[in-house]
């Protein structure tokens, strides 16, 4: 396993390849939890996708392939697109959803009309345009790599500086502008690291999938985490964790898109996280569902014992298992939940097979009767 | 025109109509987003469908695919259901997956099947009238035409149907529940049709231009009306606009079809949103300058109502103080005043304000309201 | 900060003038007129929809006024910000958002803070006083998402304290709140007064006005009526302020009162 890394490693393109995902993996997982907490989950898809018109664009207007022109293109139409998006819901009676929708569609449209139009022309550099649809991680460059890294670092260095402005911001706006913080400029400033951090993964992973690496680390990491810095930390390592072994993935084995394999790591990160996760993932709570559901259970049959000893007067009087049976319905589970007690020395079974209190069960029950009492 | 080009119309109409349909009621439920997801999510679908059957217009290739956009339905609701994600991020985490499963079974089997990425995203509706429809040994026209007419057909009858229902689900879920109608019951059929239709037009446009068609017409109609049938039929209209002039502004850029119909539903959808009547950005614009004016006059009546006979009327009514009181610039103060002399509202004596009983009266109102 | 105070004519902590706000073109206050002196806690009442929240909201500079003027301590409100503590509406935000008690109570300090500056053990020492008072101590560690209502409101409120304002808004703290919070607010309402801090509270329970606040803003898009308890609070001005709806409630308010005070 060692030697298949350092081999793979030593391999430029592959090297390249895990690295540009990597990047894109911690930066969209930062960026990705901000979104999260601020309701805007499907905005990635749309700016991701309102992206290629702007990426076309720039190609016509410069006539290079430069990443920095195309991801300069990339995010200014992005950003026009969260205008409108932003603009449309403010000024009419269109939701958000519609608004996404409709931007997200009619921008890619219209950048599929431009690839198109860009495909039937005679340029000689014109090839290579259509990664950004699905993106295709092969074609990274040394030079790529850079460029993704010295943004994500810009990036991640705006999120340090501002770390309490965003949280207060996405936590309670209204809060931070009583304060006196500049809402507007906030929101701003963190929207647009959002299209940053997209547009920069888009020759990786493309228009189609980005959002997944927006939504997908994020509602990962939450489920392990009740703090803000511990998520948006473990939103960039899950996002790099899928990043490079999706890249690691598509590189050996034949045939595989690197795009869509980081989403199908990334989902399986995600759902690990909802099943396994602790206090909040779904095994977890189930386990304790069932704890409560036992402990409720001794509950009633030491109380339905010890209201049967109180009509009888004596203690020692035992009781058939059916009597008891037909006290508990609606809670089930009589014999097991006999055992259990009996084990704890709660109760003890007679010869002819009826139940009854011992001393320390009683104990226990009339304690238990007096709280309820008293509550 | 030449025959392929009218078919190629009467295709993109029919998609455009189909989409349009339940795209209106999407719309209203909020729920437009689902179209998204579902119009993704069931190219895992197409895959396996076609798999089994080696055909892309085969009704029961419809079908299989369909059952993956309701199965998206679902995993979305199962997964918002845990309460440990909103319905947002669930349906972000559900479609990209579904989607990138379907596109590595694409490039694994590319070899196998005739079907390839780019023609899932962008679709090609030119190559449409070259897939024919033959019965009994005669040609009756383009199969992807009899396909989309069917789910055409589906889609009227089961909103004619329902029409009731699906305006009640609508707008008030729970009036519907009440009435005892099962909004789950609506929801699923009306998801199920959506994802027929999807796969339907799938092959016509592609994945992300049905959502164009189901979403873009009737956002733009919703601009222009209120009423259910009309929505309906404008939705419809528009739609039929935006892909007739799609598909000319196609054969003049020589470029993507479905692409060129998106963009006209968005440019459409741009003109509706400057200049439609009442809800258009330019309308507004000018109702708002007639009105701040109109209501600035109404508040400084009600100003001077309040003020006027009592001690501090000397400071308050004085022309000189509306700027410093009422926090107006002096061009404004200007043009009230103007406006509430000529409607005969206002006097000044002695750059002192008094109300007419006209403008008291209206000034009364204006408190009441 | 004690500047600021001096400098000022004393005796009105807030006041408005002439405050109009509009909603597109719906007028939501009309010419509303305020003057809060010092030192008294303010109930601000009114039936839904009346712009309480729009209001305190307009008064803090989150909704712009179509006209009018609104000065703290005769300043414009821009000025005084740290003089201002504001405590929203408890649903107004997500109590499942990734934080402990203790980091929302610190943002309070956020504002005095300034840029690119982390909170410290000074704002650490000041939150954990801030919860004392609110009692709410045990809490500090506590995800949000794990409080009651109750304890949510308080955390809000303690929030507002470590602000150490003159001045603070409060939307609708009691709403749907425990008693035992109930209390803990009007104690803390009284010691607030006691400092001379001025308090502008949106209430909702007409039941409670009498008992807990000194002065009282009627309000039903435009003043009703303004001033000490005993003088605004009538039946009369009731009616104007909520219609002839309210005949029944203050009847009741009135036993119920009377009962409190035979207690």
């Amino acid at each position: 396993m060692p030697d298949l890394f350092s081999q793979l490693w030593s391999d430029y393109t592959v090297r390249t390849v895990a690295l540009g995902s990597g990047i894109l993996g911690i930066v969209s997982g930062a960026l990705g939890g901000f979104a999260m907490l601020r309701k805007q989950s499907l905005l990635g898809d749309a700016i991701s996708h309102a992206a290629l018109p702007g990426i076309a664009i720039a190609f016509l207007l410069t006539l290079s392939k430069s990443p920095l022109v195309l991801v300069l293109g990339a995010a200014l139409s992005g950003w026009l697109g969260t205008l409108l998006i932003i603009s449309v819901t403010r000024t009419t009676r269109i939701k958000e959803d519609s608004a996404l929708g409709l931007v997200l569609s009619v921008f890619f449209g219209f950048g599929l009309v431009l690839l198109t139009f860009i495909q039937r022309q005679p340029y000689a550099s014109k090839a290579g345009l259509d990664k950004f649809l699905f993106g295709q991680a092969a074609a990274l460059l040394q030079s790529d790599i850079w460029i993704m890294s010295i943004l994500g670092i810009i990036i991640l260095l705006i999120v340090a500086l501002f770390w309490k402005e965003f949280k207060l911001l996405s936590f309670n706006p209204e809060y931070a502008a009583s304060l006196g913080l500049p809402v507007r400029f906030l929101d701003i400033l963190l929207t647009s690291l959002l299209v940053i951090a997209i547009v920069i993964g888009l020759q990786t992973v493309g228009v189609v999938l980005m959002s997944a690496m927006v939504v997908a680390p994020a509602a990962a990491a939450r489920q392990w985490t009740d703090r803000l810095g511990k998520m948006i930390l473990l939103s960039s390592l899950f996002g790099a964790i899928a990043g490079i072994s999706g890249a690691f993935l598509s590189s050996t084995l034949e045939r595989l898109p690197t795009g869509p394999t980081i989403v199908i790591c990334m989902s399986l990160l995600v759902l690990i996280s909802l099943l396994f996760a602790t206090n909040r993932g779904l095994i977890w709570r189930w386990l304790k569902e069932r704890k409560n559901r036992q402990k409720l259970q001794v509950d009633a049959v030491l109380s339905d014992l010890y209201i049967l000893a109180q009509q009888h007067e004596n203690i020692e009087h035992s009781h058939p298992i059916e009597v008891l049976r037909t006290m508990s319905i609606g809670h089930g589970g009589v014999d097991r939940t006999l055992k259990e007690l009996q084990k704890e020395r709660m109760v003890d079974q007679k010869e002819d097979g009826t139940w009854r209190l011992t001393r320390q069960g009683f104990e226990k029950a009339k304690n238990m009767s007096e709280k309820g009492e008293n509550l | 025109m030449s025959q392929a080009q009218i078919e190629i119309q009467l295709i993109a109409i029919v998609v455009s109509v189909a989409c349009a349909l339940p795209g209106v009621f999407l719309m209203l439920r909020r729920m437009a987003m689902m179209s998204d997801a579902i119009s993704h999510a069931i190219l895992l679908g197409i895959v396996l469908a076609f798999f089994v059957t080696q055909n892309l217009s085969s009704p029961l290739l419809v079908i299989g695919a369909a059952l993956t956009g309701v199965l998206t339905v679902v995993l979305v609701e199962l997964l918002h259901r845990t309460r440990l994600v909103r319905e947002d991020a669930a349906i972000g985490l559900i479609f990209p997956l579904l989607f990138s499963l379907g596109v590595i079974l694409i490039s694994r089997y590319a070899g196998n099947i005739h079907l390839d990425i780019d023609a899932v995203l962008l679709g090609e509706l030119a190559f449409a009238p070259f897939d024919r429809l033959m019965v009994f040994g005669r040609d009756i026209g383009p199969k992807s035409l009899y396909l989309m007419l069917g789910i055409l057909f589906l889609n009227i009858c089961f909103i004619g149907i329902f029409f009731k229902e699906l305006k009640l689900v609508s707008f008030d879920s729970g009036l519907a529940m009440a009435l005892g109608f099962s909004p789950t019951l609506i929801h699923y059929s009306l998801m199920s049709l959506v994802s027929v239709t999807a796969v339907g037009a799938f092959d016509a446009v592609g994945s992300i231009l049905v959502v164009a068609l189901m979403i873009g017409p009737p956002v733009s109609a919703y601009l222009l009306t209120d009423r259910l049938s009309i929505l309906l039929l404008l939705s419809s209209g528009i739609g039929i606009i935006a892909s007739v002039s799609g598909y000319w502004m196609a054969n003049l850029m020589d470029s993507s079809i479905a692409g060129s119909m998106a963009t006209m539903v968005g440019f459409l959808f741009l003109l509706i949103y400057l200049f439609a009547p009442n809800k258009g950005l330019v309308s507004l614009a000018r109702r708002r300058r007639r009105q701040k004016i109109q209501f600035a006059l109404e508040m400084l009546l009600v100003h001077i109502l309040n003020h006027q006979g009592k001690p501090e009327a000397q400071r308050e009514c004085h022309v000189g103080h509306l700027s410093e009181h009422l926090y107006w610039d002096k061009d404004l103060s200007r043009q009230v005043l103007k406006q509430g002399e000529r409607e005969d509202y206002l006097q000044r004596q002695d750059d002192y304000l008094f109300l007419t009983p006209e403008g008291q009266d209206i000034a009364e109102k204006s408190m009441l309201r | 900060m004690s500047d600021k105070l001096k400098n000022q004519n004393p005796q009105n902590a807030v006041e408005v003038e002439d405050l109009t706000v509009a909603y597109q073109e719906k007028p939501v206050l009309w010419d509303v007129d305020l003057h809060v002196p010092q030192g008294v806690l303010q109930a601000i009442i009114g039936p839904n929809g009346a712009g309480k929240t729009t209001l305190i909201k307009s008064i803090l500079g989150l909704v712009k006024p179509s006209a009018g003027r609104i000065l703290i301590y005769g300043q414009p409100y821009e000025e005084q910000r740290d003089l201002v503590a504001y405590v929203p509406q408890r649903g107004s935000v997500d109590w499942d958002f990734p934080t402990s008690v203790l980091d929302v109570v610190m943002m309070g300090r956020y504002g005095s803070l300034g840029w690119f500056k982390r909170p410290g053990k000074k704002e650490h020492q000041l939150a954990l006083e801030a919860l004392e008072k609110v009692g709410m101590s045990e809490f500090s560690r506590r995800q949000i998402s794990q409080l009651s209502g109750g304890q949510q409101q308080r955390v809000f409120l303690a929030r507002a304290l470590t602000q150490d304002a003159q001045v603070y808004f409060m939307d609708e703290p009691f709403q749907g709140v425990d008693a035992t919070t109930e209390k803990a607010i009007i104690t803390l309402l009284k010691d607030l007064r006691a400092a001379g801090k001025t308090v502008l509270v949106v209430h909702h329970d007409l039941q409670t006005v009498s008992e807990y606040f000194d002065w009282v803003l009627l309000l039903n898009v435009r003043r009703i009526s303004c001033g000490p308890v005993q003088e605004v609070f009538t039946d009369q001005n009731l009616k104007l302020a909520y219609g002839g709806k309210v005949s029944f409630l203050t009847h009741h308010t009135h036993t119920e009162q009377d009962q409190i005070t035979n207690i």
